[in-house]
């Protein structure tokens, strides 16, 4: 379980990030928690011949809150999220969400920068963030842009991010109402077999309006804008979670592994977003 | 390409330095460079939990993470925690309430809870349960590695009382 020789950097600022990217190219990765990257180099599954640690670029670190707009550096841990009253009576999804990934040694070190920006279809923190229509800052070598959750992922380890940017931060307006992140997994640790992210906007005993988002159910976070759509206008009745679970397995194309073959990977997702409507709407 | 890097590192309040490739894993410094042979390995894949050590304030598992990450940081084991002449009130309830079998989960296991107890003072079982999650003992012997931490938090809450 020994990786292959690297040279490693630690620099202080994001120019000295972008510069080390650009100097060594595809040779050069960045590393935040490592929880992700680490496993793959011991595995020799990824050789990065330039490892470049962002422990030092204090700008990526913090959480900062004005009013709903929450902008999370990509440095912030999930122990830091559970650990943040603040946030948690902002947007307690986030909290409900991190407490759900990995066990506590892995949340004090894995970052939400990581979990985004990675692309693993296992990861939690891209279909929460779709489902909270979240926008991700990069920076890179002609300067910063943004780009939607929704728009991101590509395809499995595929994202909108170039080879020479790097994800500084995540932001996000927070939404009123009910919320719920539901995951089932084999054990502590595992990714999930399915999980789904619910927002819910109460109006006069309806739906107003309604975000779902699954993860691990494809090669991509599913943001199902029919699944929250069949919710809107109901009572969010039995129909109404019936036809939104229909809605969310026509999105879906989950494939068969060790969690599972197609038809319970299936089962298994209807079940877990009946539970997170429900309890979405308990809290709306 | 893999130069050796200049590393400081505290363990257990001492200051060591020394020259190491960034690839090598803070487990093996630890155990192989240091002989502080207290965190042990057991997967080596981030499962298990055996290696857990205290790093700047953080449980984190020594077989993920590279010396050169860990450049500058203030570590504590197992060793730092208690000794056998002055064993830590942890260590003491997993002997009183056979908190271990074979024991090779039990450094790790008394590391987290040291860091579960500062954090959370007074957990509930499900607490504990939640908070040790990362630890496995394939010995099975959850129940009462629960049952020793609960014990420990009372009587550390007790002291801290008394102390009142």
């Amino acid at each position: 379980m020994i990786p292959a020789p690297f040279d490693y950097h630690r620099p202080s600022d994001l120019k000295g990030v972008l510069a080390l990217l650009q100097e060594h190219g595809d040779e050069a990765r960045v590393i935040a928690g490592g929880h992700s990257l680490i496993p793959m180099m011991k595995l020799r599954m990824a050789e990065v011949p330039h490892l470049i640690d962002l422990q030092s670029i204090d700008s990526l670190k913090g959480i900062s809150i004005a009013g709903t707009k929450v902008t999370i550096g990509a440095l912030v841990t999930q122990h830091d999220i559970i650990d943040h009253p603040e946030l948690g009576r902002v947007a307690p999804i986030l909290k409900e969400t991190s407490l759900q990934i990995a066990d506590p040694q892995v949340r004090y070190m894995g970052t939400v920068g990581g979990n985004v920006a990675n692309g693993d279809p296992g990861n939690d923190m891209p279909g929460l963030m779709q489902c909270l229509d979240a926008t991700i800052h990069l920076i890179g070598p002609n300067g910063t842009r943004e780009v939607a959750a929704r728009d991101y992922y590509e395809a499995a380890y595929m994202t909108a991010r170039d080879d020479g940017e790097v994800l500084t931060a995540i932001s996000f307006d927070a939404p009123a109402g009910g919320y719920a992140y539901e995951k089932q997994k084999r054990k502590i640790g595992d990714y999930a077999t399915a999980a789904a992210a619910v927002t819910i906007q109460k109006a006069g005993g309806k739906v107003a309006s309604a975000s779902i988002a699954m993860t691990n159910l494809s090669d991509t976070p599913v943001w199902s804008e029919a699944a929250g759509a069949a919710l809107e206008g109901t009572t969010c009745d039995a129909a109404a979670i019936k036809a939104a679970v229909a809605a969310m397995l026509d999105d879906i194309d989950p494939t068969e592994d060790n969690r599972g073959p197609v038809a319970f990977k299936r089962h298994v997702a209807g079940i877990i977003l009946t539970r997170a409507i429900t309890r979405a709407w308990d809290r709306a | 390409m893999s130069n050796k890097m200049h590393i400081n590192l505290t363990v257990n309040g001492e200051a060591h330095e020394f020259l190491a490739e960034p690839r090598e894993l803070l487990i093996y410094t630890l155990r192989e460079r240091l002989n502080i042979t207290g965190p042990h390995i057991g997967c080596e894949t981030s499962h298990c939990g055996a290696c857990t050590v205290t790093l700047n304030g953080k449980s984190v598992k020594a077989c993920t993470m590279f010396i050169a990450q860990a450049n500058g940081a203030d570590v504590t084991t197992i060793e730092g925690i208690g000794s056998p002449d002055n064993l830590h009130v942890l260590q003491k309830s997993f002997r009183e309430h056979h908190g271990l079998q074979c024991g090779y989960c039990t450094p790790g296991m008394i590391t987290r809870a040291s860091k579960l107890l500062e954090e959370n003072p007074n957990p509930t079982e499900e607490e504990v349960r939640f908070g040790m999650a990362g630890n496995m003992c394939r010995c099975t012997g959850y129940q009462n590695i629960v049952k020793s931490i609960l014990a420990a938090a009372s009587e550390m809450n007790a002291a801290k009382e008394a102390a009142e």
